[in-house]
């Protein structure tokens, strides 16, 4: 059985936390970043519009690439370190949703947490990735709530660190 | 071929102006394409030497065009040295360990910060800078602070046009109109201080709400501990530097001089403390680049004398009143997004020149701040960007072009009614 954690910025220690909680004891869990494709195009656009510069090496898109791996590699590790139990490291770039959908094909459960509006509770809890993957991801879905946890019937709870 | 006798002007002007509108956009057209990825001057300046030898430019108008550019360029020369050297002192990573530092945990926090940074950077040390230097520090902040990186890099790309209205040495587009309007430093910096903060206050306002998601995800790694080594000696002379803008131009002296001090200065320092080479300061210059623009410079005005000013005289409104400053920014905001802002600011300058500075200060509004509206700063780059298929396969073109919607028009309004404010504060 094969369960995979979306790790994503900001949300990923409750996807941790459920697939650690919600994984059968012989499941191979499988951490899954996706870097977006968007902040080194914007990088890569911005030279470009610098009309003149031709020097390729000074591109930041480029420089963004790199630290996107690395940045990804990071994140893969603290959530491995939290998770605490044997898992295998996914990283993948591009379009980040169609990446996650097309990663979770042929896996048991998939677990992501939800990524928009989470101070109201109800259906902009979830953002646009979040809810392609929902609506489009072939295998069964565990949607959790990233940390804190709102209350039944809580609106406006807001994250401490706003 | 060449003669100055005014029949053979007129004989000639159809033929020279279909010359120059080739070869000026064969120029655009090989800058944008960059052909086996070489630099774009090595079209650029032929096609220079060839509106000269056929006398589609006379010699008088090519030597007043380049007496006109020489300075602009070795200021911009200058401004490119100072900002690579900021950076070899560790300027932009200290900034960005300032900003890890105190936005621990808080992305809304860092998105302010991101703000402030990128648009004084922009203003002090140039776009280049910006998009160059600043945005690789601020994708490693956000990074190490375990937050979404998008907001805050699409941050740097948006103010490195927004936030480069302000001072004369923030763009090329502004040190080219600088030039040909003889507007003095201070005059400049003084009318264009309302529509820079008009104009930035838009884009966050908009950023906020647009990355609203992305900003409350949080951001989960721990605070950084490495403390803001900050390089004192370098920050004192850039500020030297920017008083030094004011100083020279009160004393009636090109400020492109106080440029050169500082690059000087620093690249001095730099190379007695073994930091950098002879070598890396003049690759920081950026020589091919700066032959580009001589040599568009010169092909453009080629355009602009055979007839091309004739035809966008009459698009150009004359005046300063709000609605002639709204039309100029709109025309320059266009144009800018056809082809580049760059060969748009040196088309439109002759044209706003005489209507005066408001016009002028108009015009850059326009070309600075409507880049933003495509993601490769115009219509031109991202069509064979798109051909090329290169890099950007994934890029969601769609939430570029909508944030560009949000911000771009109602900043550049804003920003053109403050001027218009200022015009009437400060006097045209």
């Amino acid at each position: 059985m094969t369960v995979i954690a979306w790790i994503a910025e900001g949300t990923w220690p409750a996807c941790v936390d459920a697939a650690r909680a919600h994984a059968p004891a012989d499941a191979d869990i499988v951490l899954l970043h996706v870097a977006g494709a968007d902040s080194p195009a914007a990088g890569h656009g911005a030279y470009a519009g610098l009309l003149g510069r031709g020097r390729l090496d000074r591109d930041p898109g480029t420089r963004l690439e790199e630290l996107a791996a690395t940045s990804a590699d990071q994140l893969l590790r603290a959530a491995e370190e939290r998770l605490g139990l044997p898992c295998i490291r996914l990283e993948r770039h591009g379009h980040i949703k169609h990446e996650v959908v097309a990663a979770a094909e042929g896996a048991d459960l998939l677990v992501l947490a939800r990524d928009g509006d989470r101070a109201h509770p109800g259906p902009k809890s979830l953002g646009p990735a979040g809810r392609f993957v929902v609506d489009h991801a072939t295998c069964p879905v565990l949607l959790v709530w990233p940390h804190p946890v709102p209350q039944p019937g809580a609106v406006g709870i807001k994250d401490a660190s706003k | 071929m060449h003669t100055e006798r005014p029949e053979d002007r007129i004989l000639n002007t159809a033929l020279a102006e279909a010359l120059s509108a080739v070869l000026l956009l064969l120029v655009l057209a090989c800058a944008v394409v960059r052909p086996w990825g070489l630099p774009e001057a090595v079209v650029a300046v032929p096609a220079a030497g060839l509106v000269i030898v056929t006398g589609a430019i006379s010699l008088d108008h090519a030597q007043a065009e380049a007496e006109r550019l020489g300075p602009v360029i070795g200021f911009l020369a200058a401004v490119l040295v100072l900002a690579q050297l900021c950076d070899d002192d560790g300027l932009f990573r200290a900034c960005g360990a300032w900003m890890a530092r105190s936005a621990a945990g808080r992305p809304r926090r860092l998105l302010v910060q991101v703000f402030v940074v990128a648009s004084v950077i922009t203003a002090v040390l140039s776009l280049d800078a910006t998009v160059v230097l600043l945005t690789p520090v601020v994708f490693a902040t956000a990074a190490r602070l375990g937050a979404r990186p998008k907001p805050h890099v699409y941050a740097c790309t948006h103010l490195s046009n927004t936030a480069s209205v302000l001072l004369p040495v923030s763009n090329l587009t502004n040190l080219l109109a600088f030039a040909a309007s003889g507007l003095a430093f201070t005059r400049f910096a003084a009318l264009m201080a309302l529509p820079w903060l008009a104009a930035i206050g838009v884009e966050y306002l908009v950023f906020r709400r647009f990355f609203g998601t992305d900003l409350d995800a949080g951001a989960q790694a721990p605070p950084g501990d490495e403390v803001p080594q900050v390089p004192v000696f370098t920050v004192v002379i850039v500020a030297c530097t920017l008083g030094g803008f004011v100083l020279a131009s009160a004393a009636g002296v090109n400020p492109a001089w106080a440029a050169a001090a500082g690059a000087v200065v620093l690249a001095v320092r730099a190379l007695a403390r073994g930091r950098t080479t002879p070598g890396a300061v003049l690759r920081s210059a950026g020589v091919p680049f700066l032959l580009f623009v001589l040599a568009l410079g010169i092909v453009v005005r080629a355009v602009v004398d055979n007839g091309l000013a004739d035809s966008l005289g009459q698009l150009v409104p004359d005046g300063t009143g709000l609605p002639s400053l709204f039309a100029l920014a709109g025309l320059a905001a266009v144009l800018a997004n056809v082809i580049n802002n760059l060969p748009a600011v040196l088309v439109l300058l002759p044209l706003a020149v005489p209507a005066g500075s408001g016009a002028v200060l108009a015009v850059l509004l326009g070309v600075n701040i409507g880049p933003n509206l495509t993601y490769a700063g115009s219509l031109a780059t991202l069509l064979w960007r798109r051909i090329l298929r290169e890099h950007d396969t994934d890029v969601d073109l769609g939430e570029f072009t909508r944030i560009g919607l949000l911000t771009v028009p109602a900043a550049l309004a804003l920003a053109v009614l403050a001027l218009w404010a200022g015009l009437q504060v400060v006097g045209a």
